[in-house]
C-alpha cells in the first residue's frame, strides 16, 4: 500500500518546472550560465517587477533572443547591458549605475539603517544614563530620608 | 523641547502621509525613452505600401508623430481614430508598423483609414528594438532636426494630444 502511494505521489511530482519554458543551443556552458545570471539581471520593461528570465510578455521573450545571439556573437556582459541600456535607460537593470536619478536607490538603505542605528545608540545611552548611580544630592537627600525613618 | 519630541511621530508620520501621497498620483509605467535628446536611431525600412526603403533623413524637415502600431494591438484601434482626426489637421504622422503582417496591416488601413504620411514596415522590430519600444502603441514626438523630443505609451487621445503632446510638437517644430 505505501509503495503504491509513494509511486503515485512520485508520479504527480513536477519534474520540470519553470517561469518560462524556452530552449536555447549554446555553445558552451559558461555561455549559458551567462545567460542566466544576464537574463535574471535584466529587467521586463513591459512587467515591471519581473525580470526578463521570468516574464512572458513579447518583450521579454524578444530580449531574451537578442541576449542569446548576442552571447553567441562574443559580446563581453557589459557590452550586453550598455547595448541594453542605451535602449531601455537604466530602468531595464535591477542594479543601475549611480547617477543623479538613482542615488536616492542607491543611498536610502545603507542612509536608513544609519539612522535606526544611532537611533538604538541614543536610546540605549539614556536608558543606561537613567539607571546610573546617584548624583551626590541625591545621594544626601536618601541619606537623610533614611535617617528619618530610623528614628 | 521635551515637549517638542512629543510631536516627532507625528511629523514622521506627515512625512510618510506626504510621500505616500505622492505616489498615488505617479505613474509606475511612464518610462522616459533613454532618447529622449538624441537623433532618431539610423534605419533604413520599407515603406508599406510601396516597398521604397524609408530612412531616418526622411523624417526629417518639420517636427512629426511617430506611431508605433500593429493589427495585433488593441490599443491601437482604439487610438485610431483620433489619429485620422490629427492627420485631417495636419500633423505628419508616420506610422511604425511594428512585429506584424504587412498584409493584414495594409488591410486595417484600408478599412480604418490611413492617418499615416508614411508607414514604415517594421517586420522583424528592428527599428522598435533601437528605439526601445516595449509594447504598442507608443507615440514618439519627433523635432524638425530629427531628435526625438518625447515617448508617449499609450493610447493617444484628445487629452494626451493637448495637455502633452502637442505643446512638445509646437515647441519641436522651431528646432
Amino acid at each position: 500500500m505505501a509503495r503504491l502511494l509513494a509511486a503515485i505521489l512520485l508520479a504527480c511530482y513536477p519534474v520540470w518546472v519553470a517561469a518560462v519554458i524556452e530552449t536555447y543551443q549554446f555553445s558552451s556552458d559558461e555561455l549559458e550560465a551567462r545567460y542566466h545570471s544576464l537574463s535574471q539581471e535584466l529587467r521586463c520593461p513591459k512587467c515591471q517587477n519581473q525580470s526578463i528570465a521570468d516574464s512572458n510578455a513579447p518583450i521579454s521573450r524578444d530580449l531574451r533572443a537578442l541576449l542569446h545571439r548576442q552571447l553567441e556573437a562574443g559580446s563581453n556582459d557589459e557590452e550586453i547591458l550598455d547595448f541594453m541600456v542605451e535602449r531601455y535607460g537604466e530602468f531595464v537593470r535591477y542594479r543601475p549605475a549611480v547617477d543623479a536619478n538613482t542615488a536616492p536607490l542607491w543611498l536610502a538603505p545603507p542612509l536608513l539603517i544609519a539612522l535606526g542605528g544611532l537611533g538604538l545608540i541614543w536610546h540605549l545611552r539614556r536608558q543606561g544614563a537613567a539607571s546610573e548611580t546617584l548624583s551626590d544630592a541625591e545621594r544626601e537627600r536618601l541619606r537623610q530620608q533614611v535617617d528619618k525613618e530610623e528614628q | 523641547m521635551r515637549r517638542l519630541r512629543l510631536f516627532l511621530p507625528l511629523a514622521a508620520f506627515v512625512l510618510l502621509a506626504a510621500v505616500l501621497y505622492r505616489g498615488l498620483s505617479l505613474d509606475p509605467t511612464d518610462l522616459p525613452s533613454a532618447l529622449i535628446g538624441r537623433a532618431v536611431p539610423a534605419f533604413e525600412l520599407p515603406d508599406l505600401d510601396s516597398g521604397e526603403p524609408i530612412t531616418e533623413q526622411d523624417l526629417r524637415g518639420q517636427s512629426a508623430l511617430v506611431n508605433v502600431w500593429a493589427t495585433w494591438c488593441y490599443s491601437c484601434r482604439v487610438e485610431h481614430p483620433y489619429l485620422l482626426e490629427l492627420a485631417d489637421a495636419g500633423v505628419p504622422i508616420f506610422g511604425l508598423n511594428y512585429k506584424d503582417e504587412s498584409a493584414k496591416a495594409r488591410e486595417w488601413l484600408a478599412d480604418l483609414g490611413d492617418p499615416y504620411t508614411r508607414t514604415i514596415a517594421d517586420k522583424e522590430g528592428a527599428l522598435g528594438l533601437d528605439l526601445g519600444v516595449y509594447g504598442a502603441p507608443e507615440t514618439y514626438v519627433v523635432g524638425a532636426n530629427g531628435t526625438v523630443l518625447y515617448r508617449h505609451v499609450g493610447v493617444v487621445d484628445e487629452r494626451v494630444w493637448r495637455d502633452i503632446l502637442e505643446p512638445v510638437y509646437q515647441a519641436g517644430s522651431a528646432r
